[in-house]
């Protein structure tokens, strides 16, 4: 939490320079009472009105494996490997991270920088896309109108891959 | 046994609905693929019930593999089962790849001191399959693709082979939704194919009572459009026939293409 306001904090300030909005996610991967458990694979990413994709956010998947052979089952996330993932080379720099273990997840995305700065305004979704080996997969979509005309709070919650999605906008 | 399997695929792949025998299709294990190198395994078959393998392998001598670059890509591990055949394929390349199986022969059938015969194979061969005394002697060209497609990471344009029948994409073979409408066009020695008749059947028809075939149109471009009412794999189907032969003695052309499409879950 205090991670967050740090980074919201320093995003503010940022903001201000910058003359635009802060976006705070916080993703929760559920922790689940299975025989074998693998972290899930997990795609967030800006969704445009017509389902394109505005920008990717994060890729968490097992960036480590020799030979990039983690790269197989990123088509698992099957929406984000239709919107984008298919036109990408892996990894991607800033956007390719590790898998994420069972918890909640803070990530801070300054309204200056990109991908936020290059925003149109308009309705976007932040969606949330997690597949997991020998699970299942599931996504959760948070539309938002961007730039943000008040600070906001909006979240949503997956059922099974995934738990609470958080949401933060300020202007 | 040899030569009824033979002859099934060949009655498959070459005569009209009035003669229906069995359907062909290939099955890919995945149409959809990231990472780099991987490999499917494809099964090739004989039979009515789509992508059940309970009557016949299909023959796998024409196979013909197109990679991303246009480029041949060969098959491996290729084997005839007594149900099957099948074959594995690396997808080394991005993009998509068009695995067919084209057979391109005739079908002759005569009588011959009041015995029926008949010849199906390449054309080549007609003359020393076929005696000087053969009576009611009919020649019919048959041309067929079977095919599907798959594709490693951003799918690729699919460039049309220009002979005989064949499903051009409008929406890409490897990008189908269910409840999304595709379109294709069919084309018929490289152009439009102008109200041929679509038959498209859902897989999966051992664990429900009807068929639920889709049976569509082509309309003045060739073209036609289908909203996929489930995710699962497809049977698309046409069949034509005319009088443009490629070998003298053969009055009639026998067109036929099939092709296995696999629509995913949006």
């Amino acid at each position: 939490m205090r991670k967050l306001l740090l980074s919201a904090l320093l995003a503010g300030l940022i903001a201000r320079t910058a003359q635009a909005a802060d976006l705070g996610l916080n993703i929760e991967i559920p922790r689940l009472d299975v025989a074998e458990y693998h972290r899930p694979y997990v795609a967030i990413w800006l969704e445009n009105a017509d389902q394109s994709v505005a920008a990717d956010l994060a890729v968490w998947y097992d960036v480590a494996k020799k030979n990039n052979e983690g790269a197989e089952w990123l088509k698992d996330m099957r929406q984000w490997w239709r919107r984008s993932g298919r036109n990408q080379q892996f990894p991607v720099d800033g956007v390719s991270g590790a898998t994420r273990p069972a918890g909640k997840h803070e990530l801070a995305f300054a309204g200056g920088a990109k991908p936020l700065a290059d925003l149109k305004p308009g309705r976007y979704a932040v969606v949330v896309e997690a597949a997991r080996e020998v699970g299942g997969r599931e996504l959760v979509r948070v539309p938002f109108d961007w730039p943000p005309s008040k600070a906001e709070h909006l979240s949503a919650r997956g059922e099974h891959e995934l738990g609470a999605i958080a949401v933060t906008l300020k202007p | 046994m040899k030569n009824a399997v033979r002859f099934a695929a060949a009655l498959a792949l070459s005569l009209p609905a009035a003669v229906h025998a069995h359907d062909v299709w290939l099955v890919p294990s995945s149409t959809v693929l990231s990472g780099a190198g991987n490999w499917i395994t494809v099964d090739a078959a004989v039979g009515n019930d789509k992508f059940y393998f309970n009557h016949a392998p299909l023959r796998l001598d024409n196979l013909a593999i197109q990679a991303p670059d246009g480029q041949p890509a060969q098959a491996e591990n290729v084997n005839r089962g007594k149900l099957r055949s099948t074959f594995d394929l690396q997808l080394g390349e991005t993009g998509t790849y068009r695995i067919a199986v084209v057979n391109d022969g005739v079908f002759a059938r005569w009588k011959q001191d009041g015995q029926p015969k008949r010849y199906f194979g390449k054309a080549e061969g007609l003359a020393a399959a076929v005696p000087a005394q053969a009576q009611e002697l009919e020649v019919s060209q048959s041309l067929g693709r079977v095919e599907t497609f798959a594709t490693a990471g951003k799918p690729s344009a699919v460039k049309p082979a220009g002979k005989g029948l064949e499903l051009a994409p409008v929406t890409h073979p490897n990008d189908l939704y269910a409840g999304e409408a595709a379109t294709f066009q069919m084309l018929l020695d490289g152009k439009p194919a102008a109200g041929l008749a679509m038959t498209i059947v859902p897989g999966g028809s051992r664990y429900r009572d009807k068929v639920g075939e889709i049976e569509v149109q082509t309309d003045k471009d060739g073209k036609f459009q289908v909203t996929w009412p489930q995710p699962g794999l497809y049977w698309v189907e046409a069949r034509a026939e005319d009088d443009k032969t490629s070998v003298p003695q053969a009055a009639k052309r026998r067109l036929s293409y099939v092709a296995t499409l696999e629509v995913l879950q949006p």
